[in-house]
């Protein structure tokens, strides 16, 4: 029989489809893992909801719990429990190391255009804050463009959600 | 009775994220500018997430599933706002409508987050959070163009569109929050001819094979 540890432990290793730097855990959208003998309960949330990789993750983890022995039952949850504030420290740390701009933390209210033109966010690359919104959107629905005026390139920053 | 009502409501929501995320993509490789490509495209994949989203919730009341209530039902079924329906490839017009919609989408989901139906009120949540940068985009662009005749009179054309999007309670909110006096709204319920064109292309490859699966 499994325990939630090792559960985790595994699940730890599944990297996010489409930020493959990042493991599902890391980003936060596993919310819970409950074991009832040799059946495993595993509940995630997506990031958003447009996601085309969310058939993919809920494979990813079944088949992970499957691994181990253990009968999966993988559970989407669609609420309002998942922001980009659950990402972990760690998680974000590899985003930046990628070349991607981990989100800023969420703030009381949504987000301005006011605050996505100030000098609040920081080039993965050079670490200047010198740098201006390209774009709101992006190659995918989690990330906008923004430009860096210190060391002259494009990046890619995680938008706060 | 009661399942159906919640359905209905939740097609009329569904319908119209999808049918608005389908005329949003007509942008893609057409658009004015490469950035504009790209954020169209990536507000028209968002919609038809939302859409996915609450057709799945409805098809678990009506014992179906979200690809069947997207694409297997004819074009008098939707319920979706004439405001969604419209063929608008111009520029001006495309821009007024992404702002009233989005504007009259904020109004209605403020009212769901605070709604009895807790599945409803969570989705309709996490669906916010998205649409916090559709508006940021609409308010960008509505900025830029706010004294250019031919955006007025798009906002002015589509303005009782606007309107039909909301139940009717909720309607002086939108007039507030857009500066624009109350009028008589184009209501749900009849449609475009131009729903039909789109119905026509958007089911076409499923129902060239009926029953696959894909």
């Amino acid at each position: 029989m499994v325990t939630a540890a090792q559960v985790w432990a595994a699940l730890e290793d599944i990297p996010d489809p489409e930020i493959p730097v990042i493991s599902l855990v890391d980003l936060g959208v596993v919310r819970d893992v409950q074991v009832d003998g040799d059946r495993v309960h595993v509940q995630f949330t997506p990031t958003f909801l447009g996601c085309p990789a969310l058939e993919v993750m809920r494979r990813a983890l079944t088949e992970k719990v499957e691994a181990l022995g253990a009968e999966a039952d993988v559970e989407v949850v669609v609420d309002d429990s998942w922001s980009t504030d659950r990402i972990s420290a760690a998680g974000r740390e590899k985003l930046r190391a990628a070349g991607l701009a981990p989100p800023a933390p969420r703030a009381a209210g949504p987000t301005t255009l006011v605050q996505l033109r100030s000098k609040a966010f920081r080039c993965p690359y050079c670490g200047s804050t010198d740098t201006r919104l390209e774009n709101i959107f992006g190659p995918t629905p989690c990330r906008s463009l923004r430009w860096c005026e210190s060391c002259r390139q494009p990046f890619e920053q995680f938008k706060t959600i | 009775m009661r399942a159906n009502a919640r359905a209905r409501r939740l097609l009329e929501l569904a319908d119209d994220e999808l049918i608005v995320g389908w005329r949003d993509s007509e942008w893609t490789g057409i658009a004015p500018t490469l950035e504009e490509d790209v954020a169209f495209s990536s507000i028209a994949q968002n919609e038809i997430g939302h859409a996915r989203a609450l057709y799945e919730v409805a098809a678990r009341e009506l014992d179906t599933d979200a690809d069947a209530l997207a694409f297997d039902r004819r074009p008098d079924e939707y319920r979706c706002a004439p405001l969604v329906e419209l063929h608008l490839l111009d520029w001006g017009r495309t821009i007024a409508r992404r702002y009233l919609y989005e504007e009259a989408d904020r109004v209605r989901i403020d009212a769901l987050k605070a709604d009895g139906d807790t599945e409803l009120a969570g989705l309709a949540a996490k669906i916010d959070r998205e649409e916090t940068y559709h508006r940021l985009h609409a308010e960008m662009w509505a900025g830029r163009l706010r004294d250019e005749p031919r955006f007025r009179e798009a906002i002015d054309e589509l303005w009782p569109y606007a309107l039909g999007v909301l139940e009717p309670g909720l309607r002086p909110e939108l007039a507030r929050r857009v500066g624009l006096e109350p009028i008589e709204a184009k209501e749900r319920g009849e449609h475009t001819p131009q729903l039909a064109e789109l119905w026509e292309e958007m089911t076409e490859v499923r129902r060239s094979a009926p029953g696959a699966t894909w």
